[in-house]
């Protein structure tokens, strides 16, 4: 049997038994507020375990693991910023929140405000936050499947991207808060067997001594001591093409661009929803607490384990495997950006299996079919089961590339149930029916959006397909940090904020980040750009930095307090019950009275 | 009803035990934010601007980019245990009381 075949059996039966799980939560719920919070009864283990879930993308497990494996150190960045981010979550917002707040980010943003215009700009940033972070494990899915199952024709991909889709509307629609928590428990135990399982293999084989994995690393990387140093992704040294030395200006913009980035993944994660309405689903703060203190150790064992599949992979896979290859022309030549032949002397057609013969120049003009290195962690598997063409191998390859399907489908479902949510909560009950909808009126409408949202994001998804996943994610993080958590700190911790306040914090943050990356070099000005450099082209890059973090978290911060400052309103009284309930947990789920 | 409610919260917020409530809490949580935002903003300066310093080799291929790395793993741990420690036994007791009475109060 071959690894796809096995791979496709194993996926189906993980789908198989998360639609009998999630139909029986179905069943299970007894309100209809149960859709938001799955009855606000899980244990702190359970949801820390749902939250690993929830937070481990594909981006992680296979974009941290791939960027490793291709860069080296620079990989291991994105791994400590994920994780350290946590703290902002454990100390400054789960308990608050889970005290404070119901359903949604809203809740607690819209405590003590004029419900209608808070309430819209919060069901805003949700949205847009969830539905790039969406697009980006839409995307994923799609190339994931055509990496795995060897399938190259666009349709397929296409069908893959709606399957999965739909999968996440069945999820969501049926089990409601308690079926998605259940996929995500599901999917957090399978991602840490895999990780633990394939650590374990990756240590046993260079005799449990870290230095000597490195060092195999380094030396199969052709980089030198450079691949364990920081540097080769992030932060670069720019050289001037015409002088060859280094030109100090683009030098420092790209050292002040991985210092935004560290800034977007320390600060986002505390403001993205999907992560944020999973406090709600535990009975009391302190079982708030234990979630994250749960989520902490998982997410924290699993990133230190991207060490050893990242370094792992780089040691032990080839370096042509780990990046599929290079293009090749309809003649078997090997071509450069531009699609010409790459020439060799008087050799004007090399063929792949050459490449070791290029000189190192001709060698940087190649371009590699995954420059990204996304399939990193499942070739690695398939090397650890015994290589390709083994049956140990086959069987590797079809478990790890089946885990990471079902990482895929447990977070689109967190962040279908997180949009949907506000979508009704906020947008809907508060905004259009100005708080008078009954909770079976808002949970149809939650439903409805779920499909709605569901089937948005497939056809951007389709879309989008030449879009670096990357890059959808680290836009969900700019604006999360930017537009969410400056907002969700002033509500809970400063006493003078208000509507406008809360307003110009949540719009000025949002705008900020979606603006600057505008006119950044990720849409323009760089051959690698949305819309690529050519001679006479469009360009209007005048933001220098890739990452917008490090301008527009700060700014989402100077909206908020400027909008509050240029405001008379000041809700003492409702701040005073927030602080109350947000610090003790009296009256924990009940509606504020406006 | 309804003002009597805002009075229940109202005295309750000018209360000394949730003035000593809130000081615990934000006189352990607030500095603590602020050290470890700094000492990971110091983490990636240094691999950003001193990169021939983090690039030193400490045992065999580890250097100390690698060490700092690991030490944002266990300080963020170390963090988490603090936290806990400090919750349990001084912010979880008051935090109980308070809410217990709170609802009786409304309740009334």
């Amino acid at each position: 049997m071959s690894s796809s075949m096995l791979s496709t059996i194993l996926f189906i039966a993980f789908v198989a038994f998360t639609l009998v799980l999630v139909f029986r939560a179905g069943r299970s719920n007894k309100k209809s507020s149960d859709f938001y919070d799955g009855g606000g009864s899980f244990s702190g283990f359970q949801n820390g375990l749902a939250i690993a879930g929830d937070y481990m993308s594909a981006a992680s497990f296979l974009g941290i693991a791939g960027t490793i494996a291709l860069f080296g150190y620079d990989g291991f960045l994105y791994s400590i910023g994920f994780l350290v981010a946590w703290l902002v979550a454990l100390l400054l917002i789960a308990e608050p929140l889970r005290n404070s707040g119901r359903f949604t980010m809203g809740d607690v943003l819209a405590f003590r405000m004029k419900q209608r215009p808070v309430r819209g700009a919060a069901a805003t940033s949700t949205l847009v936050v969830s539905i790039f972070y969406l697009m980006a494990q839409m995307v994923g899915a799609g190339a994931l499947v055509s990496l795995l199952l060897g399938i190259s024709d666009p349709s397929a991909k296409n069908w893959i991207i709606g399957g999965v889709g739909i999968l996440m509307i069945i999820y969501v629609t049926v089990g409601g808060m308690k079926g998605t928590t259940y996929v995500q428990i599901v999917k957090a135990f399978l991602l840490m067997t895999g990780a633990i399982l394939m650590t374990v293999m990756v240590l046993w084989h260079f005799g449990f001594n870290v230095s000597d994995l490195l060092g195999a690393a380094r030396d199969a990387s052709g980089k030198g001591d450079a691949f364990l140093q920081p540097g080769l992704k992030f932060g670069k040294d720019i050289i001037d093409p015409v002088t060859m030395a280094i030109d100090p200006v683009k030098t420092l913009v790209s050292k002040l661009d991985l210092i935004s980035l560290g800034m977007a993944l320390v600060l986002g994660t505390a403001g993205l929803p999907h992560i944020l309405i999973r406090f709600y689903t535990v009975p009391t703060s302190k079982a708030a607490r234990k979630s994250v203190n749960w989520a902490i150790g998982n997410i924290g064992a699993f990133y230190l384990m991207t060490i050893a599949l990242g370094f792992g992979a780089a040691a032990l896979v080839s370096r042509v495997t780990l990046l599929r290859g290079f293009k090749v022309d309809l003649n078997g030549c090997l071509i450069d950006a531009k699609g010409a032949a790459i020439v060799n002397g008087d050799v004007a057609c090399t063929p792949l299996d050459h490449v070791k013969d290029l000189t190192p120049e001709l060698k940087a003009l190649l371009v590699p079919v995954d420059p990204s290195g996304n399939v990193a962690a499942p070739q690695l598997a398939q090397f650890l089961g015994g290589g390709e063409g083994t049956t140990g191998g086959a069987v590797m390859l079809a478990v790890i590339g089946a885990i990471a399907f079902a990482t895929i489908l447990a977070v689109v479902a967190g962040l279908t149930l997180a949009s949907s949510s506000s979508f009704a909560h906020d947008l809907y009950a508060n905004v259009i029916k100005r708080g008078n909808a009954t909770a079976e009126q808002e949970v149809r409408v939650a439903k409805i959006s779920a499909v709605v949202i569901g089937g948005i994001s497939i056809l951007l998804a389709i879309g989008a397909q030449g879009l670096n996943v990357a890059f959808l994610v680290a836009i969900a993080f700019a604006i999360a940090a930017s537009g969410n958590l400056p907002a969700v700190l002033y509500s809970l911790f400063w006493k003078n904020f208000n509507t406008r306040g809360a307003v110009w914090s949540i719009y000025g943050g949002l705008f900020s980040a979606v603006i600057l990356l505008v006119f950044s070099p990720n849409v323009t000005g760089l051959p690698t750009s949305l819309i690529p450099l050519v001679e006479g082209g469009v360009r209007f890059d005048f933001f220098p930095l890739a990452n917008p973090g490090l301008v527009s978290i700060p700014l989402g911060f100077l909206f908020g307090w400027l909008g509050t400052i240029t405001s008379n309103e000041r809700n003492l009284a409702k701040y005073a019950e927030l602080e109350v309930r947000s610090m003790t947990g009296a009256a924990i789920g009940k509606a504020v009275q406006h | 009803m309804s003002s009597k409610n805002e009075q229940v919260w109202s005295d309750t917020q000018a209360s000394p035990e949730f003035q000593d409530l809130k000081r615990k809490f934000r006189g352990f949580a607030f500095p603590l934010t602020v050290a470890f935002l700094v000492w990971y903003f110091l983490y990636v300066i240094l691999t950003a601007f001193a990169r021939e310093w983090v690039s030193t080799p400490v045992v065999g291929n580890i250097n100390i980019a690698f060490i700092l790395g690991l030490l944002q793993f266990a300080t963020t741990f170390l963090i988490m245990w603090l936290y806990e420690r400090h919750s349990s036994h001084s912010l979880d007791g008051p935090s109980d009381a308070l809410r217990d009475k709170v609802d009786k109060e409304l309740a009334k």
